[in-house]
């Protein structure tokens, strides 16, 4: 840089010659990065094994992650076909479908008979049999439900009955994928391969012919899971078949099963609320149909919306508390404005203490005093961020231009005076973009700390999840929460733009 | 106002630019007013349905504020360096509320680390290899999202996009997702934290990145060098004291977030905090508050110190 000639190689070995170090101390400097990388990766493994992530991640069900996420934004319909030892077959759906109560979707066909049949002495295997299955346990809760649909009370003794009975069930899935059951024996087609398989109405299956890639069966006698992929699965047992259908989409989102608007195409149901007659004498059908929407059992849009709200006024109330509170005590805290080192010290001291007993442990002690809502949240946003708006808001008073003050202070002001028109106009943009910043981080953080009790949608995000069946609702929620984060960002954004374009500096 | 004080009267134009200038701050200080009163209607609005909300009301609850206080009292003082170090409590009546020799973590017969140092070391771990895994996604993901980088506009949208959507997503969902396929254990935590990290961290490296001095890359491109080159040799010396203090303000969070993580399922000692809290075990809630507040501090000040080392004094902004 400085010598702007070429030095000679002769001349370069004498400056070589005259300072060693500084050739010499580049490999220590070439080493250091070397190190850094070693102790990053000893760190990684170090990690690795002390949270056991490789015995973790082999131990995972990995199957149940696709079918969580594909119920983010599809659900299944379930009917279960099954059999008598003799045959006869009945058809059942799970309780709480999605159909409403009497299902019969056109993708099921069934041949109905009527016959007299002998029904023998029920076995008691088949009571106890669970109709759950390892692999995909995360159904169990609906699937046992199901058994509540099971034909009436089992007779002890032989008898004749006449009854109507399917014969002959027929489940399309899609183009490609179809399940036909009959005579005790299961076809499945799928992918242009046709498989089929044996039922004896008790506990054993029998394939005929080799497994397609698509089945599997553990061990020779026992269930075979058919799997669809996206359309579906299926799952054969001696004495049922378990049809799990899967369509895309949200089922219900406006009106559940008991709604009388249930089932109805937009059109009829729009025509219906505005020229039908009263389906409830005491209301229009207009408010019928909102009523039915807002307290749609399966969504529970109002209440969603309610904690979403809370959310939100939580970290609204709790940031303005917050820098309201900050804005007078900063003043304290800042140096150059408070020349006591004493109050200095001790303010932000105080705000040290506020950030650092953290917003989790707030909002438990919160929660504790005035129960499980939004007065929790608001309480622990608002401690919190006291501390870390204060020691912003000082850091901000400490680094202001004096000339101004000194202006004010020259010609006599009183010292609120020179507070007001020397100090004021130069922080007050800063701290309203702090304040509207932290309002903005505040509604995400507002999230997790629902979760723990603290109120808003967290906790209730958290019970949707907790049952493994909802997911549907938790994808529901977490939407309007990316809706209501981006709103909220684009608006600080703007006006934080606004107040420090104004802000000269 | 000064003007109007001055003796002389004014000519016809100075009163006409005065009469101008009061109008307008007539209806500045109107607007000053209207925004006031507005933020004023809104938060009372938020007070009264943030309280009718609550299962507690305030008025009812507020003289009841410090009686958490009063159960949060041990039986004795030395309880609380017990509960810590997991020493035998003379009141142990072999209920959990007393055992704390049970949490014992033994490294050998007879050296053992006590739960709650074990724990608390969990969750400052968690926080650690999140952030480093966020770090190294968010370094990859700011080169290719930053202005002066990245001229495509479509790849830079969709990076800064997937940067918006991880750092908004709600943690609690991420783990309680990984929760629900990897059962109970620290890496739902290290997930839900480091998929946000790499979100914020990566908008704070690429704003670092936009404003970095272009020449030495631009001498790199003058000589022939490839984007990685360039990037590599011109950009990432320069702004890697940068990243790395966005790094340690970014640990400093973590720690606080994996401990509320912990709290929902993710182990560590945000757990254990939320459970003695909610059992009512005050020297336990004592020990773990204690230590969980000198951890945040000691990393705190840990982590400026490092700073000031590394980048000088420099203004950070805050984010979580």
């Amino acid at each position: 840089m400085i010598a702007s000639t070429k030095p000679s190689v002769l001349e370069m070995e004498a400056i070589a010659a005259r300072h060693p170090h500084l050739l010499r101390s580049s490999s220590e400097k070439r080493l250091k990065p070397l190190l850094i990388g070693i102790g990053v990766v000893a760190y990684l493994v170090f990690s690795w094994w002390f949270f056991s992530i490789g015995h973790v991640l082999a131990t995972a069900n990995w199957g149940i992650a696709g079918t969580y996420l594909a119920d983010w934004v599809s659900y299944e319909i379930r009917p279960d076909i099954e059999i008598a030892p003799d045959g006869a077959m009945s058809v059942s759906y799970q309780r709480n479908s999605p159909l409403g109560k009497n299902p019969a979707p056109k993708w099921v066909s069934l041949e109905r008979h009527t016959v007299t049949r002998t029904i023998e002495l029920p076995a008691a295997d088949k009571v106890e049999k669970p109709k759950a299955n390892s692999s995909f346990s995360f159904m169990a809760p609906r699937a046992a439900l199901g058994k509540t649909a099971e034909p009436a009370p089992r007779p002890t003794l032989n008898q004749s009955r006449t009854e109507e009975i399917v014969t002959r069930a027929v489940v399309i899935y899609d183009r490609l994928t179809r399940i036909e059951v009959a005579d005790k024996l299961v076809t499945a087609s799928h992918a242009g391969e046709t498989f089929r398989m044996t039922v004896d109405g008790g506990a054993a299956v029998t394939p005929l012919g080799p497994l397609p890639q698509w089945a599997t069966q553990k061990r020779p006698g026992e269930k075979i899971i058919l799997s669809f992929g996206l359309t579906g699965w299926a799952e054969v047992e001696g004495d049922e078949v378990s049809i799990r259908n899967r369509f895309f989409g949200w089922a219900n989102f406006l009106f559940d099963a008991n709604s009388p608007f249930f089932g109805k195409s937009y059109g009829e149901v729009a025509s219906l609320m505005l020229f039908g007659e009263r389906i409830d004498p005491h209301r229009s059908n207009l408010a019928l149909a909102w009523n039915n929407i807002l307290y749609n059992a399966e969504w529970q849009h109002l209440d969603v919306w309610t904690k979403l709200l809370q959310t939100i006024v939580m970290a609204f109330v709790g940031t303005l508390f917050a820098s309201l509170a900050a804005f007078p005590l900063c003043f304290l805290a800042a140096r150059n404005i408070t020349p006591s080192g004493i109050a200095n010290q001790a303010i932000k001291r105080f705000f040290d203490f506020l950030r650092s007993v953290d917003m989790f442990i707030w909002a438990l002690f919160f929660t504790r005093a005035f129960g499980p809502g939004p007065l929790a949240g608001i309480s622990a946003i608002f401690f919190t961020d006291t501390g870390t708006l204060g020691k912003l808001y000082s850091e901000a008073l400490e680094n202001i231009d004096d000339k101004q003050r000194e202006g004010v202070k020259s010609v006599g002001a009183a010292p609120i005076a020179v507070q007001r028109f020397g100090v004021l106009p130069q922080v007050l943009p800063v701290f309203a973009s702090q304040a509207l910043y932290f309002w903005e981080s505040n509604t995400r953080s507002a999230t997790i700390i629902g979760a723990v009790g603290a109120g808003g949608i967290g906790l209730k995000l958290w019970e949707a999840m907790r049952t493994n069946s909802d997911w549907e609702n938790v994808a529901y929620m977490v939407l309007l929460i990316l809706m209501v984060v981006f709103i909220f960002d684009s608006i600080s954004n703007a006006c934080r733009s606004r107040l420090m374009g104004r802000k000269v500096q | 106002m000064a003007t109007s004080m001055l003796s002389k009267p004014l000519s016809e134009s100075g009163a006409l630019v005065e009469r101008h200038w009061q109008e307008l701050s007539a209806r500045r200080r109107m607007y000053t007013a209207l925004g006031v009163a507005l933020l004023a209607f809104t938060l009372f609005a938020s007070l009264w349905f943030a309280n009718a909300s609550n299962a507690g009301k305030f008025f009812d609850r507020l003289p009841h504020l410090f009686d958490f206080f009063g159960d949060l009292m041990p039986r004795e003082l030395m309880e609380i360096p017990r509960a810590l170090f997991d020493l035998p409590s003379p009141y142990n009546d072999g209920s959990f509320k007393y055992n704390y020799p049970d949490g014992r973590l033994y490294l050998t017969d007879g050296i053992y680390v006590p739960e709650y140092f074990h724990k608390m070391l969990e969750t400052v771990n968690i926080a650690i290899f999140s952030t480093a895994i966020g770090a190294f996604f968010g370094f990859i993901l700011c080169f290719v999202a930053a202005r002066n980088l990245m001229p495509n506009p479509w790849i830079r949208g969709a990076a800064r996009r997937m940067m918006e959507v991880l750092r908004a997503f709600p943690e609690v969902v991420i783990a309680g997702f990984f929760l629900a396929i990897l059962s109970l254990g620290p890496i739902p935590a290290i997930a839900a934290v480091s998929i946000h990290t790499i979100g914020a961290l990566g908008k704070m490296f690429f704003e670092v990145v936009e404003n970095a001095d272009m020449k030495p890359e631009e001498g790199l491109r003058a000589v022939g060098g490839n984007w990685l080159e360039r990037v590599w040799f011109g950009i990432v010396p320069q702004v890697l004291p940068n990243f790395t203090s966005y790094f340690l303000l970014r640990l400093e969070i973590n720690v606080r977030a994996s401990t509320i993580i912990g709290a929902v399922g993710g182990g560590g000692i945000g757990e254990l905090l939320r459970l003695s809290i909610g059992q009512n075990h005050p020297a336990k809630t004592l020990a773990i508050v204690m230590l969980l507040l000198t951890t945040i501090i000691a990393v705190d000040q840990f982590s400026a110190w490092l700073r000031r080392r590394l980048a000088g004094d420099q203004a950070f902004a805050f984010d979580r």
